[in-house]
């Protein structure tokens, strides 16, 4: 636990003066980024700007070499995430979405959904685990926003791939956390289920504080509040998407080959 | 989405049917083959010997095996090279037991086992001494192997080695430990291991009686672990060992720690493997530690291939369908009976990904299909 220096304020997260090498190369690089309460961020970034490491290491399964990544629990504790492991971090509140849709794909998405809901995750307690009416009500209702009712008893594997990347949000939706991180949700979607992935996490504004990294740029524009630009390692500038987008610098260093576009 | 609800409960209680006939067929043999030897006599066609029942015994503990193998690599995604390791643990444990209750007469006429008079022991290692007591062989035979699975998997998952990596650590594991129990000063005999038992549990152990006891005792753990572990799949524990198998990392991010799911896993595996080997040793009559040795290993794992990996009933199968024709061949073709059974390996696995168990139900579901589909077809001429 460190002393509670960011009590009155309404941050989530923040990551101080973080540093990351590997092999000599600074993936993340004195990278310093604050996350308020109920915010939907943006984070882009051109290839190996560090976005996924970033998620690594406010998820566990990096460590930071130097730097703080604190969580500002609601209750007004805040917990250094340092030196906490992956389970550890998750049950604190912080849900990651991978890249690749992953789920568990010989269980039904129903059995997905409960083993992503936060009960008691002890050895012991699955042993002895009994569905109950509550259980069923948070699965249903995560059902509903992830509109897959109609194939619960349906196997994960036989999924669409949009279907699988819903899947996956619907399984950190369930976890109940404050913090979703999502990373490229709308790769390899059709324009359509692109657009209903953007609805779904625009839904979740104000009820968590949402991470998404992205690439595409259409995309991107149809969720965007706040944007943040991430170059070699460190944030390079932080702004709405039309400050963003107008930014010689970013343009420079990302939006160059897509200034037309983004005009 | 109700039609395809009620299809799916009919074709599930049609493959628990067919599941329970099954059981219930084997449940009648394994009755049936202990009262065959005692009721029959032995000039009779019916009559079932010693001799036989303790080889079908014998098979019975591997087919327990057989399944605490495919609770880790069929389940869990753990590919364990060395679960002869447990299994001959298991054994030596309860072989300690049958050693001491040869009492005064081995060889030597010492109250210590022969091989200890030979090596010029003057009194019991104080190790040794507990194991008078067959409750105490038994817990040892569970205890020790689950102790040595609790030490190394805490200490391979947490550094998350897995796959080909954790595969081969297993079977360094039981290659290290068969070097030890070869050496004549690690107090278990060395390269002869224990053999020449006598009694258990105060009967004469070279009777059709005991025989009927052990075979009966191999078809009740047989029963029990086959009903453990069907029960654990279908708990929550269950499913999360499933999950793990095909996505850790999303396990591990939903708020679980993988490592103490694996560990239990592991240390549950090791135990039942224990218990088949301490069944195992009365009935083949020695041990020693060629048991261990890392090919025994991989035998395990083609029984649970050609069986049926990931399936409940594929390694009992296995087990006996590998070790029958083993049996088989070493007679008929003493020359080339390894050749046969590589054989049958490499088809298994290039053929029938599932095993006999996979086949059989491809074949069932094909023959449901053909079935459900002529009906159909006549009302549309009609």
């Amino acid at each position: 636990m460190v002393a509670p220096v960011y009590r009155d304020t309404d941050l989530v997260l923040s990551v101080e003066s973080a540093t990351k090498a590997f092999d000599g190369f600074k993936a993340i690089n004195d990278l310093t980024f604050y996350l308020s309460d109920g915010e939907l961020r943006t984070v882009i970034g051109p290839n190996g700007a560090g976005k996924s490491t970033f998620m690594d290491l406010i998820t566990g399964r990096a460590r930071p070499d130097v730097g703080k990544i604190i969580y500002h629990r609601s209750d007004g504790h805040d917990f250094d995430l340092t030196s906490l492991k992956e389970f550890q971090i998750n049950r604190m509140g912080i849900a990651r979405k991978f890249q690749t849709p992953s789920i568990y794909s010989k269980h039904t998405v129903y059995e997905n959904l409960i083993l992503s809901l936060n009960r008691d995750r002890g050895v012991w307690k699955a042993l002895c685990y009994q569905e109950s009416a509550e259980d069923r009500e948070e699965i249903e209702s995560v059902l509903n926003q992830i509109r897959l009712q109609d194939r619960r008893y349906e196997l994960a594997g036989s999924l669409s791939h949009g279907q699988k990347q819903w899947l996956e949000i619907g399984m950190l939706l369930a976890q109940k956390p404050r913090i979703l991180l999502v990373d490229e949700p709308a790769a390899g979607m059709s324009d359509e289920e692109t657009e209903r992935t953007g609805e779904l996490l625009l839904s979740l504004e104000g009820k968590h504080s949402v991470i998404v990294v992205e690439h595409d740029m259409v995309f991107v524009r149809q969720i965007a509040r706040q944007v943040t630009v991430l170059h070699q390692g460190s944030v390079l500038k932080e702004g709405t998407f039309s400050q963003i987008a107008t930014d010689p610098t970013v343009q420079e260093v990302y939006l160059g080959r897509t200034k037309h576009e983004a005009e | 989405m109700g039609h395809y609800l009620t299809s799916a409960t009919q074709l599930l209680r049609l493959r628990e049917k067919c599941d329970l006939g099954i059981m219930a067929l084997i449940v009648a043999v394994m009755i049936a083959m202990p009262l065959g030897n005692a009721w029959f006599p032995s000039e009779s066609t019916l009559h079932v010997s010693g001799f036989t029942l303790g080889v079908w015994g014998k098979y019975l503990c591997y087919a327990v095996l057989a399944i605490s193998l495919n609770l880790l690599w069929g389940y869990t995604g753990l590919l364990c090279l060395g679960q002869c390791l447990f299994f001959a643990l298991g054994g030596y444990a309860f072989g300690m037991y049958l050693m001491l209750m040869i009492g005064e007469l081995g060889s030597y006429g010492s109250k210590l086992p022969d091989f200890m008079v030979f090596l010029g022991y003057e009194e019991l290692p104080i190790h040794w001494r507990p194991f008078y007591s067959p409750i105490v062989a038994i817990a040892a035979a569970m205890l020790v192997p689950g102790l040595v699975a609790l030490i190394f998997g805490t200490l391979a998952f947490r550094s998350r080695i897995k796959g080909v990596y954790f595969a081969i650590l297993t079977q360094a594991l039981t290659y290290a430990a068969a070097l030890l129990f070869f050496r004549n000063d690690f107090t278990f005999g060395g390269n002869n291991g224990f053999t020449d038992f006598r009694f258990i549990f105060g009967a004469d152990i070279r009777t059709d009686a005991t025989a009927r006891w052990l075979f009966a005792a191999s078809a009740l753990l047989l029963l029990m672990v086959y009903w453990l572990v069907a029960w654990i799949l279908e708990t929550k524990l269950g499913k999360i060992q499933r999950a793990i198998r095909d996505s850790e990392n999303r396990v591990r991010f939903s708020g679980y720690s993988t490592t103490h799911f694996k560990v239990f896993i592991f240390v549950l595996s090791a135990m039942i493997a224990g218990l088949a080997g301490a069944l195992y040793v009365p009935q083949a009559g020695i041990i020693n530690p060629s048991e261990m040795w890392p090919a025994k290993g991989l035998d395990i794992v083609v029984w649970v291939a050609v069986g049926g990996r990931g399936t409940k009933f594929g390694p009992v199968i296995g087990a006996i369908v590998v070790n029958l024709l083993k049996s088989w061949t070493t007679r008929a073709y003493p020359e080339s009976w390894l050749i046969i059974l590589g054989a049958l390996f490499v088809v298994v696995v290039l053929f029938l990904p599932n095993g006999l168990v996979g086949w059989w139900a491809q074949m069932k579901s094909k023959w449901n299909q053909r079935a459900s589909s002529t009906p159909q077809t006549d009302a549309a001429t009609a």
